[in-house]
């Protein structure tokens, strides 16, 4: 078969749903194929893709979430589509907005999903409508946040030097005459 | 069980870790130094001795030093391997660097059948209360080695998932800095760990010598 | 019955904890639950610039540390829409597969070992020693190397590099056969991995697998083939591939991909040969550090070094998503950029995460022993699964 390009892969979109408000992401170094769909939407254009004897995008490599914090809508959630037949990757992204950001989940296309689906709720707070397990996945269940959400601190101890933890004293300057020593290792 | 750093979640565990030390650099200093754990002063131990009567000394040291040697030369790690740390881990069992030789021949699978447990790895925030309970199902006498940075004080990882330092949650005995530490570094950190046994004091459980009376 | 294959255990390869739901002895329902070494490593990205992150790559399939930076690296450079010179490119291939040898090496070690072969866990070690003695030479450490740079490499390969890996290279084979006499046609092997955790292609597709756990199930996908990188289009290799999907398949691709990385490292050893000295980092001084001879003598070059060392490089505006086949599968890094040297989301996208998830079909079913086969065969890292 003749390689795949994105610009049929848009095609074959448009042909399949010919209402639907698909864009073309583009940028100065934006690398991949990749479309916006409105949320409502991505279960249907994903089962067209995984479906379609032509495109036959049968492997769902990867979903993940983005935060855009300033910007409105604050989130995204790409998808990464992966045709083995047709060789062939593109990307789907469903942008949200920053208050309550759900979805439809895609584990009825591609089982695959449901770990990156839960990821991507424990990572952003983003909800999967009709997920079958929708909880946390890395981090503890009771943990309370949204970590990887810009406003989320990175959560470091701070280092502590003698500088700044008042109280601490020091080291003693003896410690500045240990030499190394030979050390034998004998029993005692 | 609130504390004056309560703000720290690994506070709240059922058994609270023993407190940090003050000069945590110079008591880290003092734990890898290779000066026997004896008590301080000549008079001191006389005066103790005295209280035990001459002849029972004589014969508990002598048991001691079997104790000692024993627990020292047959450490039977716990196979607590988390992360990287835990593949220099299993190198040190494998033939270059063979840890049989320093008599921790099996790594045992149970907590409860394991002397020593060597932290190999980052302990996420999710796996501390795990640490925590494996460490209070071992029994007595047990040691810890924190192996590699992450261990021993968060690495390279400082942010919301990783414990700064497993000694937050367990009595450390010997740090092995590294990332991950040489097998030979670990081996260098077991043989410490051996020194330390040897030169602790032994508690002979059911032998706990009766006061002498008319002794200050 | 509910079993509970706890975080610390010697046969789950980490700490993965696994709910079994148990009828007697067989298994209605697995569920692992992981999260325990979670790391925040996409957190953190966003707070080092890319050479900062280099790192950390390392500690996340921390048995094949090099495959990780290179993914890396080769999605930064997607970014920048820079690309390695030939000889850097050569020495990353040579390296890759050494560092796939070095997985498949513990793999095999671990899952025997789980299996009850001892004595391949003592092989194993031992061959692995050799590699990562090649690593030390190469760049000091043994394990975590971050050996390669948005660019390039870091450093040009030293003298006695390229005669210890074709002394490693030549002897490999030997060792695979001793792996091969002792464990394929073993009676006791077979028992326990034939028939053992299928995976029908259609469920390893549809659960998103990749690398030896789709190729066990007999479809032949490799990503060094399909969308090359590096120069793999032109080495000569063959990808192995299974029938059924059992665990035995999985080994035996496995087995056979340690030889065919061999005869990839020989091919790139005498690459590196043939293209003799030349550059190891791209010319490109506004994202790649200038060498050090030109940063002495050259004003344009100093003030690069200094830009790039104390801010990092200002990638375009952008995003990208590379992908490489680690010896676990497909792992990719997805950059999200904002032209600042740090970058505003790193997903990694790990072979292991995914292909864990392919655990509840392989053992519905089946007896509690296969569990341990099945992980074994699936070959995780919870490094990579955990982040």
């Amino acid at each position: 078969m003749t390689a795949l390009t994105p610009e049929r892969v848009e095609e074959r979109l448009r042909e399949r749903f010919p209402g639907l408000s698909l864009k073309r992401a583009t940028g100065p170094a934006l690398r991949e194929a990749t479309w916006v769909v409105p949320a409502e939407r991505i279960v249907e254009v994903c089962a067209f893709l995984r479906d379609d004897p032509e495109l036959v995008f049968a492997m769902l490599s990867w979903l993940g979430g983005v935060d855009y914090l300033p910007r409105e809508p604050r989130f995204e959630v790409v998808y990464s589509l992966l045709s083995l037949e047709r060789n062939a990757r593109v990307q789907l992204k469903v942008e949200l907005p920053g208050e309550h950001p759900a979805l439809p989940t895609v584990t009825g296309v591609w089982p695959t999903a449901n770990w990156h689906e839960r990821e991507t709720f424990d990572f952003y707070g983003i909800t999967f409508t009709g997920h079958p397990d929708l909880t946390r996945i890395l981090l503890p269940e009771d943990w309370v946040g949204w970590p990887l959400r810009k406003d989320s601190p990175l959560g470091y101890e701070e280092v502590a030097f003698t500088h700044n933890t008042p109280g601490r004293k020091p080291p003693s300057p003896e410690l500045k005459k240990l030499a190394p020593r030979k050390v034998t290792y004998r029993a005692q | 069980m609130a504390d004056s750093r309560s703000d720290n979640p690994f506070r709240t565990l059922a058994t609270p870790a023993r407190e940090a030390p003050a000069e945590q650099d110079v008591a880290r200093l003092e734990s890898t130094s290779p000066r026997p754990l004896m008590p301080v002063s000549e008079a001191e131990a006389l005066r103790e001795e005295l209280e035990r009567g001459v002849l029972f000394t004589k014969v508990e040291q002598m048991l001691g030093w079997v104790v000692s040697q024993s627990r020292a030369n047959a450490i039977w790690p716990l196979g607590f391997g988390l992360a990287c740390c835990a593949i220099e881990m299993m190198a040190i069992i494998g033939p270059r660097f063979d840890v049989s030789r320093f008599g921790a021949e099996v790594m045992r699978a149970s907590p409860r059948q394991a002397d020593l447990m060597i932290v190999a790895g980052r302990v996420s925030i999710k796996m501390a209360p795990v640490l925590r309970q494996l460490y209070d199902q071992m029994p007595d006498p047990k040691w810890v080695i924190s192996m590699g940075a992450c261990a021993s004080c968060g690495g390279v990882f400082n942010n919301y998932a990783i414990v700064q330092g497993v000694d937050k949650i367990v009595p450390v005995d010997v740090y092995v800095p590294g990332c991950p530490p040489r097998p030979e570094a670990l081996i260098h950190g077991i043989i410490k760990l051996q020194e330390k046994i040897l030169a602790s004091r032994v508690e002979l459980g059911p032998f706990v010598p009766r006061r002498r009376k008319g002794v200050a | 019955m509910t079993l509970n294959m706890g975080p610390q255990h010697p046969s789950t390869h980490g700490v993965l904890r696994v709910a079994l739901e148990l009828d007697g002895e067989t298994i209605v329902e697995a569920k692992p639950i992981i999260g325990y070494l979670h790391t925040g490593m996409e957190k953190q990205a966003e707070y080092k610039t890319y050479t900062q992150s280099i790192p950390q790559t390392d500690r996340m399939d921390y048995l094949a540390p090099l495959s990780n930076n290179l993914a890396f690296c080769l999605a930064a450079e997607r970014l920048l829409g820079i690309e390695a010179p030939p000889r850097a490119q050569a020495v990353r291939v040579l390296l890759a597969e050494l560092t796939r040898i070095n997985a498949h090496c513990v793999w095999l070690g671990t899952h025997a070992l789980d299996i009850g072969a001892m004595t391949v866990f003592f092989y194993c070690w031992r061959e692995r020693e050799k590699v990562l003695s090649i690593h030390d030479m190469v760049c000091g450490a043994r394990m975590t190397a971050s050996y390669f740079r948005v660019g390039g490499l870091a450093m040009d390969i030293p003298e006695g590099l390229l005669e210890r890996c074709q002394k490693f290279v030549d002897e490999m084979p030997a060792h695979v056969d001793e792996y091969e006499r002792l464990l394929s046609k073993n009676p006791i092997w077979m028992a326990r991995t034939r028939e053992v955790a299928p995976l029908s292609a259609r469920d390893a597709v549809a659960l998103g697998a990749t690398g030896p756990t789709l190729r066990g199930s007999g479809v032949s996908w490799d990503l060094r083939k399909a969308q090359p990188y590096c120069g793999y289009e032109s080495y000569d290799f063959d990808v192995p591939t299974g029938q059924q999907g059992d665990a035995y398949d999985r080994y035996m691709v496995r087995v056979r991909e340690i030889r065919e990385a061999t005869r990839i490292a020989g091919q790139a050893i005498r690459r590196i040969r043939e293209i003799g000295p030349g550059d190891y980092r791209v010319r490109d001084y506004k994202y790649v550090l200038p060498p050090k001879e030109e940063v002495k003598t050259s004003m344009e070059a100093l003030i690069h070094h200094f830009k790039i060392v104390a801010h990092g490089f200002f990638p375009p505006v952008g995003e990208a998503y590379h992908a490489v086949e680690a010896p676990k599968g497909e792992l990719g890094f997805y950059f999200v950029s904002d032209g600042t040297p740090r970058p505003w989301r790193m997903k990694v996208r790990s072979p292991s995460f995914v292909n864990l998830q392919c655990l509840p079909t392989m053992i519905r079913g089946r007896l509690v022993a296969d569990v341990i086969a099945a992980i074994g065969s699936l070959d995780i890292v919870l490094g990579e699964i955990d982040r």
